[in-house]
């Protein structure tokens, strides 16, 4: 049983090491200094992301003491910057996880009970996926009014179709697999079969799609800032900091520069790694 | 998808005995009642979160208003009813074609919608067109001649269309051609000129989508063993790909075309709002944040019925594309 765990970890480790072209290693750094910014942005960020410098309002970019300017009120586009990308990464993260656990729970309950669930999980599925989620996000953020929470859980809904399909198919094709028979003679309960020896080995599947959400969920979350519907001032998110740098566009373009590059950046890279991840490690395509 | 696949399971299915019009019959009436479904579905997501969430007559008249204007404004739109009477008095008008009434200016929710959809039709459908006209053949191209600078071109095209936000483009291309050059204007809608930033803003990751999606797709035919039968049995090669590639390319190529329907309209919100374009998009901002639910309530079901129409026209397609999805004939 321990082996049926163990084996996959080390076959992975030498896949991913075998050769990464340059665009996947910078990728991969630009992402660990995102990473590393989100962790620690109060201790980089030079100011206070709501102190006003009113003297040096809309400071163009290279200023002394702002190195990426001010905007309108005089606040630090640096530490504001660094704050969003704190920001967004923890929606984005968050909403990720919690996309990939409901789907991949209902995906396993579809292929556990078969029948009427499956039937139910693949209706929501389809009903999910026909429709922009956009436009439902905006009905319900401006409804509801906005909050971190509900908009962590509401993107939290994007892309858990996907997920549910996967984790259905790969699980029906898992239980067909001697393995899981196995198991299940042993006395195993279904439960400890799905999280013990069923996800293990489709996890590196859910990964891969995972990476391929995320980016997704940044230009979702960013586009609903931007809107004005997503996160509220006075805490600041990279699409929030595009929507407000749009009233300055002629005047102080580098207040919506900034963020966008970020953002681009960053989804760019998660794509590129994403792409490279499936073509190494998910055995559906090969 | 159910009707389609049931008719192949054997010859013990008695349904495959019956006239390829029975079958057809069946396959459009599944896809209808599916769509169906659909709609009704998205009536009732609409109606539980927006008539759950708050209560529009605060929202509307304010907090200091009277308690009797408060009464009186609850009782006329029917929000002192059981959740469930409004419910099917809610169902009730739509079947009647009735839509609600504007709860700012009193007047029909589907009048504001459809007043403003030609505008919104006006970036849509050009901006759609470009992606057809443009995106496929660049893929196609870029299969045909793979590793050239057309290829590599609509890889980075591509890479650009799923990274780049739509709020950021626009932004960029108004900084470039609105700002620096002084070519266009910048939003609005009093001229055609008007339209070419937000049609490109709305077109060109699309493009590049689509123009990667058509290669993978015609890369993958061109591997397969018809094609080498095709030219083995000495074929032009022009032959070849429109009479042989091309249709069996398509039939992935349609499926994405109705996704970037869904697309295009979350695309309208992004790019109308950054255009000032008076659109469908901007509407449903407006209305959202003034909770205008009559209003938000027609417009996602305008939504949804596009969306739907969308996937029944690619639903159909597939079947005029593929003879295997088609009602299966007798002699099968």
């Amino acid at each position: 049983m321990a082996t049926a765990t163990i084996l996959p970890a080390p076959r992975l480790m030498t896949r991913i090491r075998l050769k990464a072209p340059i665009l996947v290693i910078l990728s991969v750094i630009w992402i660990i200094g995102m990473v590393l910014t989100a962790i620690f942005a109060d201790l980089l960020r030079p100011y206070d992301i709501t102190r006003m410098d009113l003297v040096a309002r809309l400071a163009p970019m290279g200023t002394p003491g702002h190195w990426l300017g001010t905007d309108e009120l005089g606040r630090d586009v640096l530490s504001r910057l660094l704050q969003s990308i704190r920001v967004s990464l923890v929606i984005a993260f968050g909403a990720t996880i919690l996309s990939a656990l409901f789907g991949t729970t209902l995906g396993f309950l579809a292929a556990q009970f078969r029948g009427w669930v499956e039937h139910l999980v693949m209706t929501l599925a389809d009903f999910q996926a026909a429709l922009p989620f956009m436009i439902m996000s905006l009905a319900v953020l401006a409804f509801f009014g906005s909050s971190m929470i509900l908009l962590v859980c509401l993107m939290g809904f994007y892309g858990w179709e996907r997920y549910a399909r996967i984790a259905r198919g790969l699980a029906i094709a898992a239980s067909a697999q001697g393995y899981a028979a196995a198991v299940v003679q042993l006395g195993a309960t279904p439960r400890h079969v799905y999280i013990r020896h069923i996800l293990p080995n489709v996890a590196s599947t859910l990964i891969v799609s995972m990476t391929l959400t995320f980016p997704e969920v940044i230009l979702m979350e960013s586009g609903l800032s931007f809107l004005g519907l997503g996160v509220q001032p006075p805490q600041t998110s990279l699409g929030n900091m595009v929507g407000f740098g749009r009233e300055y566009l002629t005047r102080a373009p580098w207040i919506m520069l900034a963020p966008s590059l970020v953002i681009v950046l960053t989804t760019l890279s998660i794509s590129l790694l994403g792409d490279w991840l499936r073509d190494r490690l998910d055995p559906t395509i090969r | 998808m159910t009707a389609g696949a049931r008719p192949a399971c054997g010859s013990t299915v008695p349904g495959n005995l019956l006239l390829p019009e029975v079958h057809m019959l069946r396959f459009i009436l599944a896809k209808l009642s599916r769509a169906a479904l659909t709609i009704l579905l998205v009536m009732t997501f609409a109606f539980v979160v927006l008539r759950l969430s708050g209560d529009p007559a605060q929202i509307l008249l304010g907090p200091d208003a009277p308690q009797d204007a408060v009464e009186a404004f609850r009782a006329r739109w029917g929000l002192d009813d059981p959740i469930w009477q409004q419910y099917l008095a809610y169902l009730k008008q739509i079947l009647s074609f009735d839509f609600g009434v504007s709860m700012r200016d009193q007047s029909p929710a589907i009048d504001l919608v459809l007043e403003r959809l030609p505008a919104t039709l006006a970036l849509t459908v050009p901006a759609l067109m470009l992606k057809l006209a443009i995106g496929i053949p660049a893929g196609v191209y870029a299969a045909l001649h793979r590793q050239s600078v057309a290829d590599r071109g609509v890889i980075m095209l591509s890479i650009f269309g799923f990274t780049i936000p739509s709020f950021v483009l626009g932004l960029v291309l108004v900084l470039i051609f609105a700002v620096k050059l002084d070519w266009l204007p910048s939003g609005g809608q009093a001229s055609w000129r008007h339209a070419i930033l937000p049609i490109a803003t709305m077109s060109i990751g699309g493009i590049g989508i689509l123009a990667r999606f058509s290669r993978s797709a015609m890369i993958e035919v061109l591997g397969q063993p018809y094609i080498r039968t095709a030219m083995a049995k000495g074929l032009p090669w022009r032959d070849v790909v429109w009479r042989h590639a091309l249709p069996n390319a398509a039939v992935p190529i349609v499926t994405l075309i109705g996704f970037m329907v869904g697309a295009l309209i979350a695309g309208a919100v992004v790019v109308e709002s950054i255009f000032s374009w008076p659109g469908i998009g901007r509407l449903i901002v407006v209305s959202v944040a003034n909770r205008d639910l009559a209003v938000v309530q027609c417009l996602l079901l305008v939504i949804a019925a596009s969306m739907v129409v969308a996937n029944l026209l690619v639903d159909f397609a597939y079947g005029l594309l593929d003879p295997r999805l088609r009602a299966k004939s007798p002699a099968h």
